[in-house]
């Protein structure tokens, strides 16, 4: 079917599609329409589910946590402060190995007070273990928030999934939207280790150090399998609905002497940068990395690169470039673009291309 | 014989043991007294929600638990809101297992309170129990809101300047179908109250005292003589609010008649030690403020 939708709306569409059980949310700006949406489905009886309206993100999280452990299937959506104020039950979330998926609407972090995108809040949380997408159109987001939950629940995998949006330049614009028949696309969850009154067992209860280094360490096994169920599911997805997803969004790379690597909407608007650089004898292509864990591996060959951050690690630099020096040893031009929703325009990324100088960082627009 | 014993003097508690031996509980523990007979109240189709506190150190070491019925371990401030969820879909499942969330005073009266209110207000169907010993045990005894006037903590250690936080009022407030106070010394009293509890759909919320040895500084075997005294002398208060009715307990209506010395029971613990006469006074004073208030509710006259 057919659509026009916001970004936020195609993720609630993707949420009842997959017959979510529990939502518990509290609204955020720029997530606000997520919730409104879910609530106006659960009302007008389009979604059987339960609508936890919590008094706080952290509850949000929280009460996601003890549905999911019933073996229900779970989500949230949050936003900059709402995620920090929940990443306790973050980390909790993951911990407990609970396959819940949430969808994260990138906004800045303040202070200064500031509601547009920015990638600094979900990288906040990459190190909690979740896995973690991010999108770049109204479609992406649907058909990402759809697959999350069949990688999540996959018991190779049984860890949460974060599927970030950009704020406003994603969650508000419309686009064409095709929704899907998800059907056995995403078969009834079973968790395996759902609490259960007929077999009692404690949860998350002390751990020794031994013990806990072996859950630890069956989190990051688990992390390193889901990336063949990150195939496979794209795979399948592709195959039924003819959408096809990768680790990275590649435009024009194939004999790109140098590539635009960035996170989000930048990413599309970098394709548009590749085709003036095309024009001016410049072979660029661009790359937008869509998994951030687990990381993927990238296939930068000998290629100049220039990347485009939308996030800060202060004192380190920015954080998709420090990743990809940190995973391959390559060196780049890092520009850290378009923060608290900066404008960054095709003819902006055309020009870091042009004034690229491996080996150094830059911030758009200032001088530091 | 012994069995037999015990039988008749507390016939209306079930047999069934949740709690099995070798907790790791200090010796003289009473809010593992408390939660025996909360499960023997609640049976076998009961999930616990315990945040972090004693409880979660008493059931023992990964892999093993001292309980014979599922426990969620879950992070300081979300019993209450993982409960909501829990509750939430235990009901889209079709299953009528209890959801009790089972925390200390802690994790209740202080970083635990906005979750809490939260799935009251919203109606949660739960039972949550609060075991007050009156300081964050599990830590070692530092100051709680609960931590009533005087008395001395590892962060109090010259008595706490403030007053007890009035938690029940502020649970009251919330207008649910049931709250009660109870106290370890009474465990008929407890299964009793938890029982009526668990027959009633939506939010409940029971408030017991949990004297604790090494925390109030008095010897281990006098844990049962410490709760009743807090009763009888009416500091802790014993009663039930169905919505806006309330019921004083038996106990307590005796202790509102003709009560203990209040000073016998405050002579009893360490943590007291340090009191002014004119702290005595003060303690006594909202003692008796929280009983007239509460007689005069009783009586439908407040």
């Amino acid at each position: 079917m057919l659509t026009i939708s916001t970004g936020n709306n195609a993720v609630a569409a993707a949420v009842r599609e997959a017959g979510t059980a529990v939502v518990a949310a509290y609204p955020i700006t720029p997530q606000t329409e997520i919730v409104e949406q879910i609530a106006n489905f659960v009302t007008k009886g389009s979604m059987k589910a339960s609508y936890i309206p919590v008094e706080s993100e952290h509850s949000a999280m929280a009460a996601c946590i003890g549905a999911s452990i019933t073996g229900v299937r779970t989500f949230t959506a949050t936003s900059s402060h709402g995620l920090l104020y929940m990443h306790e039950m973050v980390n909790w979330a993951a911990g407990a190995r609970l396959p819940i998926v949430m969808a994260n609407v990138n906004r800045a972090v303040g202070p200064g007070w500031n509601v547009w995108a920015e990638h600094t809040d979900s990288l906040q949380a990459r190190d909690t273990g979740w896995l973690q997408v991010y999108v770049a159109t109204v479609q992406e987001a649907y058909d990402a928030t759809l697959m999350a939950f069949r990688i999540a629940e996959d018991r190779r995998v049984y860890l949460p999934v974060m599927v970030n949006l950009d704020g406003f330049a994603l969650s508000h614009i419309t686009q064409q939207l095709e929704e899907v028949k998800a059907g056995d696309f995403i078969p009834p969850l079973v968790l395996d280790h759902r609490i259960d009154t007929e077999n009692p067992g404690g949860y998350g209860c002390m751990t020794s150090s031994v013990d806990y280094v072996r859950i630890r360490s069956d989190i990051e096994r688990s992390m390193r399998d889901s990336v063949e169920v990150i195939k496979e599911t794209e795979a399948e997805f592709a195959q039924r609905f003819g959408r096809k997803y990768s680790w990275t969004d590649d435009y024009r790379c194939e004999d790109a002497e140098v590539l635009i690597l960035s996170m989000g909407t930048l990413g599309k608007e970098a394709e548009v940068a590749i085709d003036i650089l095309r024009d001016e004898g410049i072979k660029a292509g661009s790359m937008r990395v869509r998994w951030m864990r687990p990381f993927p591996e990238l296939d930068l060959r000998d290629r100049e690169l220039v990347v485009i951050d939308r996030n800060y690690s202060f004192g380190f630099g920015g954080i998709l470039a420090g990743s990809i020096k940190a995973k391959t040893g390559k060196d780049c031009y890092n520009v850290i673009a378009g923060l608290g929703g900066q404008e960054v325009t095709y003819n902006d990324i055309a020009s870091f291309v042009r004034n690229r100088k491996t080996g150094t960082e830059e911030w758009f627009g200032v001088k530091i | 014989m012994k069995n037999k014993r015990l039988v008749t003097l507390m016939p209306t508690v079930p047999d069934t043991e949740y709690i099995h031996k070798c907790t790791s509980a200090c010796a003289g523990c009473s809010s593992d007294l408390i939660l025996r007979h909360v499960l023997k109240a609640a049976g076998p189709d009961t999930v616990l929600v315990v945040p972090a506190c004693c409880t979660s150190v008493l059931q023992g070491v990964y892999p093993n638990t001292s309980f014979g019925i599922p426990v969620y371990n879950v992070a300081f401030a979300s019993a209450a809101a993982v409960a909501s969820g829990m509750a939430a879909a235990f009901e889209e499942l079709g299953k009528k297992t209890n959801v009790i969330a089972y925390a200390g005073d802690g994790g209740t009266v202080d970083i635990g309170i906005q979750a809490l209110s939260g799935a009251l207000e919203r109606g949660t169907n739960f039972l949550y129990i609060c075991y007050d010993n009156e300081a964050y045990g599990n830590t070692g005894m530092q100051r709680s809101g609960s931590t009533p006037l005087g008395a001395r903590t590892t962060t109090t250690p010259g008595g706490k300047p403030h007053p007890k936080k009035d938690l029940d009022r502020i649970i009251a407030a919330h207008n649910l179908p049931y709250m009660a106070t109870s106290c370890s010394a009474y465990p008929q009293d407890l299964v009793k109250k938890v029982e009526k509890a668990l027959s009633i759909n939506g939010p409940k919320f029971m408030h017991v005292l949990a004297p604790c040895p090494p925390g109030w500084r008095y010897d281990a075997s006098k844990t049962i003589e410490v709760g009743k005294l807090a009763v009888r002398s009416g500091i802790w208060a014993m009663y039930e609010r169905e919505y806006d009715t309330l019921t004083i307990s038996g106990q307590t209506k005796a202790a509102m008649m003709k009560p203990a010395p209040l000073e016998d029971y405050l002579k009893m613990q360490g943590r007291f030690s340090g009191l002014k006469p004119e702290q005595i006074t003060e303690i006594r004073q909202s003692m008796e403020r929280n009983l007239r208030l509460l007689k005069l509710e009783a009586e439908g006259t407040c």
